[in-house]
C-alpha cells in the first residue's frame, strides 16, 4: 500500500481537517459522527439541524464554504432511514471541502437549501426525481431529468436496471407508444462470490451462514 | 312567400357583415377592445431547441420574450438521459469506466481520470510516475481538444465561420494523437484505475513535441479572427454578466469561476496526479461576461501547451500500470506461457477486483469545471453508488439569472460561452 498523501500539502489539509472534525463534534451537538475518511471530511448530521449547520459552514468566517458543489442520494434500502442526502461544500477562500451527510425515509421531507446557494434547485430536484426524497419548502419540486409521464424512482435499488416500459414509435397509429418492457433475453445478474465462499448453508452452520450473510450484498 | 325569404336572407346577411366589418370602420369601444387582447398576449414563448443548431446538442429552452428582450429563460433537460449512474450500479469498475466516456464526449479523458482517481482511492494504491505524466499530458491534449471546439462553436453561432473550418484541421491532429494512443478517436477507455491502458508508441512523443511547437502560431491565428474582432467584442462584451458572489452561489467552476475574478484552478489549489510537478499559470478576469470566459480558455490552451511540454521533457521510460495483476491485465505475452497470468486476466475481466467498503468524493479540473464523481463501494466488485457531477448542469441552471432582459440573439453567446454537453448534464 502506497501512501496517498506524499504531498506535504496535503498532509497539512489533512490536519487542518481533522481539527474542525474536533470542533464540530464538540461544539455542535446535533453533529453524531465527524471524521476524517480517506482525507475527506465527512460531518453526519440529522434532518432538523441541517438548515442552521449549513448556514453556520456557509456564513462563518472560520469556515467559509461558499460553494455546493454537489448534492445526491444514497439508497440503503435495509435500512430504517433508507436513504442518505449527501451535501458536498466547497471552500475557496480556506480550500477545503466538507461532506454533510443526513439520513431520511420515504415520507420524510428534508428541508431545502435553495435559498443558501440557489443552484441546489435543481440538485434537489434531481434527487427528487431519481430517489424519491421529498424536499420541503422547494418551491419548484418537478421532475428533472426522467421522461414525460415517467413513474417511479430509477435510481431506487428496488427499481429493475431495465425498468418498466420502454418507448417504440408505432407506424400503424402514428404515435409514440409505450408497452411493458419485454427482454428477448433473460436478465443476466452474476453472483460473483466463488463457490467456496459463496457456499453458505452447510447443514449445522446456520450461525456462521448468518454472519457472513451481513457481508453480503443488500440489494 | 318570397318577401319571407328575402327578409330572412337579408337579417343573415346583416349578422354575416357585423362580424366581418373592418376594425377601422366599428365603433371606438370596440377598438379599444381588440387592442387591450393585443397587449394581453404579447408575452409569448419562444422554443429554442431541442433541433437549435446553437444549441450545442439536446437543450430545449423556453423563452419568454417581451419583444425582442427575454424575460425568463426556463431550460427543460433530460431529453439525452441514459441512466448512466444506474447502469454503473451494475458493471464492474473496469466497465463502469467507458461510461464516461460518453459523458462529456468532447473532453473523454478527464471524466476517466476523476473515475481513475476515485477507484484508486478506494483500493488505496498509487500508479507509477509515467502513467501519471501521460496521464497529465493527456488530460491537458484534452484541454485543448474541447477549449478548440467550444470557442470555435461559439464563433460559429456568432457568425464568425472561420474559425471553426480552421479548428477541426487542429482537432484533428489531436484526435490521432488519441487514436495512437489509445485505438480509438473519442471513446479512449485509456485512463485505468492503476494506470493507463497502455504505453504510447515510440514516435508518438516526437510528434507531440513538433506539433506543441506549432500550435501556438495557431492560438495567434485564432486571436487575430476574434480578440480584436469588432463584431465579436459587440456579441459577446457585456454580454451574460456574472459577479464573483453570483458565480459562486450558482456552483460555478472552472473557466466560467475563473472569468468572474476567482483565482481558483483544482490542478494548482488541489492538485492530482502530477498536476504539482509542472509550472503553469491560472488565468484570471475579472468582468464575468461571454467575452472573458473566451479570453480565460484562450489563455488556458496556451498554458496546456506549456505543460505538454514539460510532461514530455520530464517524462521517463517506465511502467506505464501498477505492476499487481489483482489491478491491472498481464501483458499477452505472459498469457501464452503461464497459467497464473491467465487466471489473472480471467479473473480481472470476468469477476473484477473487489474494492474495499468506504466512499470518496474525487474531483478534477475537467476543460468545463470541476468534475467529480461520488463513489460509494461496499465490499464488492461493483459500485454501490456512482454519483457523477456534471459541471454543465450547475451553468445550465443559472442561464435564466445570465439572461435576465437581455436579447434573444444574446441567448447564443451566453449558451456558446458555458460550454455545454449534453451528454454530460443529463447524464
Amino acid at each position: 500500500m502506497a501512501d496517498i498523501s506524499v504531498n506535504p500539502r496535503q498532509a497539512r489539509l489533512e490536519g487542518q481537517l481533522s481539527s474542525l472534525a474536533f470542533t464540530f463534534l464538540a461544539s455542535q451537538p446535533h453533529v453524531s459522527y465527524a471524521a476524517v475518511e480517506k482525507g475527506e471530511l465527512v460531518v453526519r448530521t440529522t434532518r432538523e439541524h441541517l438548515v442552521p449547520f449549513l448556514t453556520l459552514l456557509r456564513d462563518d468566517p472560520r469556515y467559509r464554504f461558499e460553494q455546493l458543489m454537489d448534492l445526491c442520494g444514497v439508497d440503503f434500502p435495509a435500512r430504517v432511514q433508507r436513504f442518505e442526502v449527501v451535501y458536498n461544500l466547497l471552500s475557496v477562500t480556506y480550500n477545503r471541502r466538507i461532506r454533510v451527510v443526513i439520513s431520511t425515509d420515504e415520507y420524510g421531507a428534508v428541508p431545502s437549501v435553495h435559498h443558501l446557494w440557489p443552484c441546489a434547485t435543481w440538485w434537489e430536484r434531481e434527487c427528487y426525481d431519481l430517489f424519491g426524497v421529498m424536499f420541503s419548502g422547494q418551491p419548484d419540486l418537478r421532475r428533472i431529468l426522467t421522461d414525460n409521464g415517467f413513474e417511479g424512482h430509477p435510481l431506487r435499488k428496488d427499481f429493475p436496471l431495465t425498468g418498466y416500459e420502454e418507448v417504440r414509435y408505432d407506424a400503424e397509429r402514428r404515435q409514440v407508444v409505450k408497452e411493458p418492457v419485454s427482454l428477448t433475453q433473460d436478465f443476466r445478474d452474476f453472483d460473483f462470490v466463488s463457490p467456496w465462499e459463496g457456499m453458505l448453508t452447510l447443514p449445522g452452520d446456520e450461525k456462521a451462514h448468518e454472519v457472513r450473510q451481513g457481508m453480503k450484498r443488500s440489494s | 312567400m318570397t318577401k319571407q325569404d328575402n327578409t330572412e336572407s337579408l337579417t343573415f346577411a346583416q349578422t354575416i357583415l357585423r362580424e366581418d366589418i373592418p376594425q377601422s370602420l366599428l365603433p371606438d369601444e370596440k377598438a379599444l377592445e381588440i387592442e387591450k387582447k393585443v397587449v394581453e398576449i404579447d408575452s409569448h414563448a419562444l422554443n429554442f431547441g431541442p433541433q437549435h443548431p446553437s444549441a450545442h446538442g439536446v437543450l430545449r429552452l423556453v423563452l419568454e420574450m417581451e419583444g425582442e428582450l427575454v424575460a425568463r429563460a426556463v431550460p427543460h433537460i433530460g431529453l439525452l438521459h441514459r441512466g448512466t449512474e444506474k447502469l454503473i450500479e451494475y458493471k464492474t469498475y473496469q466497465k463502469a469506466l467507458p461510461y464516461f466516456d460518453r459523458l462529456d464526449y468532447v473532453s473523454p479523458m478527464c471524466e476517466e481520470q476523476a473515475f481513475a482517481l476515485a477507484t484508486e482511492k478506494l483500493l488505496g494504491i498509487d500508479i507509477p510516475e509515467r502513467a501519471k505524466w501521460l496521464r497529465v499530458m493527456f488530460a491537458e491534449i484534452t484541454r485543448i481538444l474541447n477549449h478548440i471546439l467550444n470557442l470555435t462553436a461559439m464563433g460559429l453561432d456568432c457568425g464568425a465561420v472561420t474559425p471553426a473550418l480552421w479548428g477541426y484541421e487542429e482537432r484533428e491532429k489531436l484526435l490521432e494523437f488519441y487514436e495512437a494512443a489509445s485505438g480509438a478517436r473519442f471513446h479512449a477507455n485509456y485512463f485505468r484505475p492503476g494506470g493507463v491502458a497502455r504505453d504510447i508508441p515510440a514516435s508518438l512523443e516526437d510528434r507531440i513535441g513538433v506539433w506543441a511547437k506549432e500550435f501556438p502560431a495557431w492560438i495567434d491565428a485564432l486571436e487575430g479572427l476574434l480578440t480584436e474582432n469588432r463584431i465579436w467584442k459587440q456579441r459577446t462584451v457585456g454580454i451574460g454578466v456574472f459577479t464573483t458572489e453570483q458565480a459562486l452561489a450558482w456552483g460555478f467552476s472552472g473557466p466560467c469561476l475563473r472569468a468572474s475574478g476567482v483565482p481558483w484552478d483544482l490542478r494548482r489549489n488541489q492538485p492530482y496526479d502530477n498536476y504539482h510537478k509542472v509550472d503553469f499559470n491560472v488565468p484570471v478576469t475579472r468582468q464575468g461576461d461571454s467575452y472573458d470566459r473566451y479570453l480565460v480558455r484562450v489563455a488556458e490552451m496556451r498554458e496546456s501547451v506549456k505543460i505538454i511540454e514539460q510532461c514530455l521533457s520530464q517524462m521517463q521510460p517506465g511502467d506505464i500500470k501498477i505492476q499487481d495483476p489483482k489491478f491491472s491485465p498481464p501483458p499477452r505475452a505472459d498469457m501464452k506461457r503461464s497459467m497464473e497470468a491467465l487466471i489473472h486476466h480471467f479473473k480481472l475481466f470476468s469477476e473484477g477486483y473487489h474494492v474495499p467498503a468506504g466512499s470518496t468524493y474525487t474531483a478534477v479540473e475537467s476543460p468545463k469545471g470541476e468534475f467529480g464523481v461520488y463513489l460509494v463501494a461496499d465490499g464488492s466488485n461493483r459500485p454501490y453508488r456512482c454519483k457523477i457531477r456534471p459541471t454543465g448542469f450547475a451553468h445550465l441552471q443559472a442561464i435564466d439569472e445570465l439572461s435576465r432582459r437581455g436579447m434573444l440573439a444574446d441567448m447564443v453567446a451566453i449558451i456558446g460561452s458555458l460550454d455545454l454537453v449534453f451528454g454530460e448534464v443529463d447524464r
